[in-house]
């Protein structure tokens, strides 16, 4: 017995229309039907964050969500977050400035957090921004370096708005 | 594949959501799945039918209903964190959401999918016992109001039936310029609290407490009321003595035992959450007076 349906999810800008089994997470979905790989999976029971991607612009953890959900939804996962292929958004330019990776695991679930983090609050605290990854676990304990190029990012932003 | 095979409903409407909690012997309703869907992914739960409520229309949201805020079901924990109306009218329950989970869940987690999850220490519940509020719950012909003294069944076990679902939760107002606390201990932030402690009180002009409303989550199975605290606050005037010697009845509080944390020590954290609570709502009251306790 399998349950199917046919879905139509925005990923990045482009439209993908896939039949999957309806118990298919929204990560397994993004990582295997449309071999997005950037989005990674840690702990598949919403602990870790590193699956983090947006949802109609708020951010999501895509292992709680079945593929079936996200059907009519725009997501950005980490592959759409650079305005172009060679160019970098700004608060990736600060990670690697700041050395705010290191393995880079769980770096997708950061930027996305990131993102819509500093979208709300374009100008935090640093115990603000602490507060904002503690759904985010960095396995290199890299947190200085992360929060670092989040501060950084926040001026970067600032700057250009 | 992670989850366990079900057959997947998206019910449009409460009454088609009822419906087939009604025909359906082993269903499981899906709301903001920041609990259930870890639970189906470690196959804790191995439902036949999986009934979604996201795309119901009209079951989310917060009004002003005369002295209470209604919220619907499935109104998520982002739209509490940032409501002006939860932020004026209801204090407590705004200090508390910030600690629920992280802003990833919140995004997705909801109000009746928290109460009807039940942990003994999810912040939202215990907010909801501090305030009287009342749960609407519907079954297929018919819904009804339940207390929220007599919504805990046990641990993690409301007490609705299974062809029941939450569809809204009454919470009445505290007169404006009440104190209020809500205070808790986790391992990590965002974690589900060892213990938690919210007060409210109510300050005449005189400085006497007129009202308190005292509640400990994550001591018992299920957030409880001190009634012990609350009836040695009423009529008092607020001072360190009093709010230091009352919050120690906490600690004759039945408590529960767990890998987490002792009866002894979550007896403790009670008593010392309770009393920092006591202060910190007296201090916020318009009539209170400032009063610091560690």
């Amino acid at each position: 017995m399998s349950d199917r349906r046919t879905i139509s999810v925005t990923i990045n800008g482009e439209t993908y229309e896939r039949e999957v089994e309806t118990r298919l997470t929204l990560a397994d979905f993004i990582r295997h039907e449309v071999l997005l790989t950037g989005t990674h999976v840690g702990c598949e029971h919403g602990v870790c964050g590193a699956c983090t991607i947006l949802l109609d612009g708020r951010t999501a953890r895509s292992c709680l969500m079945l593929a079936v959900q996200a059907n009519g939804h725009e997501i950005t996962t980490v592959e759409g977050i650079a305005p172009s292929a060679t160019e970098l958004h700004p608060l990736q330019q600060a990670f690697q400035d700041n050395h705010g990776l290191q393995c880079g695991f769980c770096t997708p679930g950061m930027l996305t957090t990131l993102i819509e983090f500093l979208g709300d609050n374009p100008d935090p605290t640093e115990q603000e921004v602490r507060e904002a990854i503690s759904g985010n676990l960095c396995r290199c304990t890299g947190y200085q370096g992360i929060v670092a190029a989040a501060l950084d990012a926040a001026k970067r932003l600032q700057g250009a708005a | 594949m992670k989850p366990p095979p079900f057959t997947y409903h998206d019910p449009r409407s409460i009454d088609d959501a009822v419906a087939l909690l009604a025909e359906k012997d082993n269903a499981k309703l899906l709301a903001g799945g920041q609990s259930l869907m870890p639970m189906l992914n470690f196959r804790f739960v191995l439902p036949d039918d999986l009934i979604d409520l996201n795309l119901i229309d009209g079951l989310a949201g917060i009004r002003e209903d005369g002295d209470a805020l209604v919220f619907g079901g499935m109104t998520r924990q982002r739209d509490i964190e940032y409501s002006d109306l939860v932020a004026k009218r209801l204090p407590l329950m705004k200090e508390a959401i910030l600690n629920v989970g992280h802003r990833q869940t919140r995004n997705r987690g909801t109000y009746g999918g928290s109460m009807s999850h039940l942990d003994p220490s999810a912040e939202l519940p215990t907010v909801s016992m501090a305030q009287d509020a009342i749960v609407t719950v519907q079954k297929k012909g018919g819904k009804r109001d339940i207390a929220m003294a007599d919504f805990p069944m046990g641990y993690m076990m409301p007490s609705f039936e299974l062809d029941e679902m939450v569809t809204d939760i009454r919470v009445p107002l505290w007169p404006e310029g009440h104190g209020y606390a809500f205070i808790e201990f986790a391992r990590r932030h965002g974690d589900f609290a060892i213990t938690s402690s919210a007060v409210l009180l109510d300050v005449d002009s005189g400085g006497k407490i007129a009202r308190a409303s005292v509640t400990v989550g994550g001591v018992g199975a299920a957030p409880l009321r001190v009634t012990a605290v609350e009836a040695g606050l009423t009529g008092e005037t607020g001072s360190a003595e009093l709010f230091t010697e009352i919050a120690e009845k906490c600690r004759e509080i039945d408590a529960m035992e767990d890998v987490y944390a002792p009866a002894w020590y979550r007896q403790h954290l009670a008593a010392v959450l309770t009393r920092r609570a006591l202060g910190k709502a007296y201090s916020r009251a318009a009539n209170g007076t400032e009063i610091n306790l560690k």
